[in-house]
């Protein structure tokens, strides 16, 4: 992890609120597994950089793509950078999705709004893997949808939004019931209740979730981002230990 | 520029040390920069058994600062003996061991089996974020006096007393500290701040209250310690909201002789190594030849030196 001022390649807005962000510097070079992340200094009147999860990226451009929502003020900041500025980011931080695929395996990747974005580099990987990918996306509505074109070469999408605006009416958790094989393995990313319902419904499959919360220092200094774990210790910390958990690691509630 | 400092039970190499609960034990941040560089290192607070602390969201901003709930997360004095502090002590820094309890026999109990492999303890009357314990013993004299007594009885190394700004009076705690034996004072905690959510109509800190730290509470904290220095005799280690030298000069010239950088650690991991580098040119800018030379400043006889023109 390194401390490093990125230069703002692009920055545009894909849906209501939704910007995706494009970033050039040699921190690219650490990055390890997807769904690891940044720690972005938005402004200089902020004391909490704000952790957001890393899309995607190219080691021969040295970019990161990054996808966020713009929820208060620290993100509204954010929306003001433009194509040339510099931004103080600290990363990769976390540890991110284990790539684990055989040839033909059947996994399904679940993600809920802005929880998507960290499952797109891990599609690609899982796909030249040789994994069948089944990627169920949940949003708002037709005009908060992402990246849905950009999942189909990798898999068999399928979208839900909770007023069926775009693909099925209901949550990630209906388009889980309505799949009609079983699977290896799944990896989702999302808010806390969606993740522990789809836990819930998939009971003993091996699976992979990546958390959010609000961080302090977001290196595991600070103990601000902790969620209860089932080891003797009691805890984890989500910005150094996650944010990616095997699925019995951790107590959602 | 000589800018070592000579307090009770350390010797700093330079007065500028991370405040405890924003640095952990230090092995974060040893991947940054080598720890040896900083005056001392004051450890994350102590419990007589682990804590597991508040629920999330534990952390909010405020204008000019932020509020925290951790409440007192750590792995009980026994574990940070054994797999913290061997650490630390690698390093080559001093140590200081913050020490918090919910009740008096759990402050000794800390204080009883940590003191013997520290520098220092900092004695944590102050934390507003826990049930039991903590900010209780901050707001009364009479018990900071009594559990300042109990426990440097059983400290094997000097006791700095870390007080809270949540006091109607801070030179009566001062005091009290002083008279329980305290060898020097912390100043300050943070200040008990809340923070509602409109979208949710409720606090946004799962644990209600908070504590405000940053720059928001730095002139409250030079104020306390202003106040504090012409009526005590020992020293104080001044911290609230520090981000620049000339911020830290501020603190001398009230009456800190030493400082701890806390929440900029959030925002610059490297902050306290960039004010230890740049500390020598700004005391020189203000006309000083050493640390030791600002700290009161602000109280003495006005001499004409530099840029100061009385």
């Amino acid at each position: 992890m390194i401390r490093e001022d990125l230069e703002v390649v692009n920055h545009t807005l894909l849906a209501v609120d939704t910007y995706e962000l494009i970033l050039r510097g040699r921190l690219v070079r650490d990055i390890k597994q997807p769904g690891q992340f940044v720690h972005i200094r938005t402004s200089a009147d902020e004391y909490l950089r704000r952790p957001v999860s890393i899309s995607d990226y190219s080691m021969e451009e040295e970019t990161i793509t990054l996808l966020y929502k713009m929820i208060g003020k620290g993100t509204k900041a954010l929306t003001n950078y433009q194509a040339g500025d510099t931004l103080d980011v600290l990363g990769p931080g976390g540890r991110g999705f284990p790539v684990k695929a055989l040839p033909g395996e059947r996994i399904l990747l679940t993600g809920g709004g802005i929880g998507v974005p960290p499952l797109y580099r891990l599609a690609r990987e899982l796909f030249e893997k040789g994994a069948e990918l089944t990627i169920i996306l949940g949003f708002q509505s037709v005009d908060h949808a992402f990246l849905r074109e950009e999942f189909q070469q990798y898999g068999e999408v399928r979208v839900m939004t909770n007023d069926g605006s775009s693909g099925n009416k209901g949550y990630v958790t209906d388009g889980i019931a309505q799949m009609a094989a079983p699977i290896d393995r799944y990896y989702t990313c999302g808010p806390t209740p969606m993740l522990k319902a789809v836990v819930q419904q998939l009971g003993d499959t091996e699976g992979y979730i990546s958390m959010e919360e609000r961080m302090g220092c977001g290196i595991g200094a600070c103990f601000a981002c902790v969620v209860p774990s089932h080891d003797e210790k009691g805890y984890k910390r989500i910005c150094c230990d996650g944010p990616v958990f095997h699925h019995k690691e951790v107590v959602l509630s | 520029m000589n800018t070592v400092v000579h307090l009770p039970g350390l010797s700093l190499k330079n007065p500028i040390m991370p405040a405890s609960g924003c640095f952990g034990f230090g092995r974060e941040y040893a991947r940054f920069y080598p720890l040896a560089d900083l005056g001392a290192v004051i450890m994350k607070a102590a419990t007589g058994e682990k804590r597991y602390g508040n629920p999330t969201p534990r952390v909010a901003e405020a204008a000019g600062g932020m509020l925290n709930a951790i409440g007192l997360q750590n792995p009980g004095v026994d574990s940070i003996i054994r797999e913290e502090i061997p650490f630390l002590k690698a390093q080559q820094v001093p140590i200081i061991a913050n020490v918090a309890g919910s009740t008096v026999e759990e402050y000794v109990e800390v204080a009883e089996k940590i003191s013997s492999h520290v520098d220092a303890l900092e004695l944590n009357i102050s934390c507003p974020n826990v049930k039991e314990g903590g900010v209780q013993f901050g707001m009364d004299p009479v018990l900071a006096e009594d559990v300042t007594r109990k426990v440097v009885q059983v400290s094997s190394v000097p006791v700095y007393v870390k007080l809270s700004p949540n006091v109607s009076d801070i030179v009566v705690m001062a005091r009290a500290a002083e008279r329980g034996g305290a060898s020097g004072l912390s100043m300050i905690n943070t200040l008990t701040a809340m923070r509602v959510d409109p979208s949710s109509r409720k606090p946004t800190l799962s644990n209600g209250t908070g504590g405000l730290s940053g720059a928001a509470l730095k002139p409250v904290s030079i104020r306390m310690i202003h106040q504090v220095y012409p009526e005590v005799g020992i020293p104080i280690i001044g911290m609230g909201g520090i981000e620049t030298t000339a911020d830290i000069v501020e603190y001398l010239l009230a009456g800190a002789s030493a400082v701890a950088v806390g929440s900029a650690n959030f925002k610059n991991p490297f902050i306290c190594r960039e004010l230890i580098e740049e500390l020598p040119d700004t005391l020189k800018h203000y006309g000083f030849q050493s640390v030791e030379e600002a700290v009161g400043g602000a109280h003495r006889e006005r001499v004409e030196t530099g840029l100061f023109r009385p």
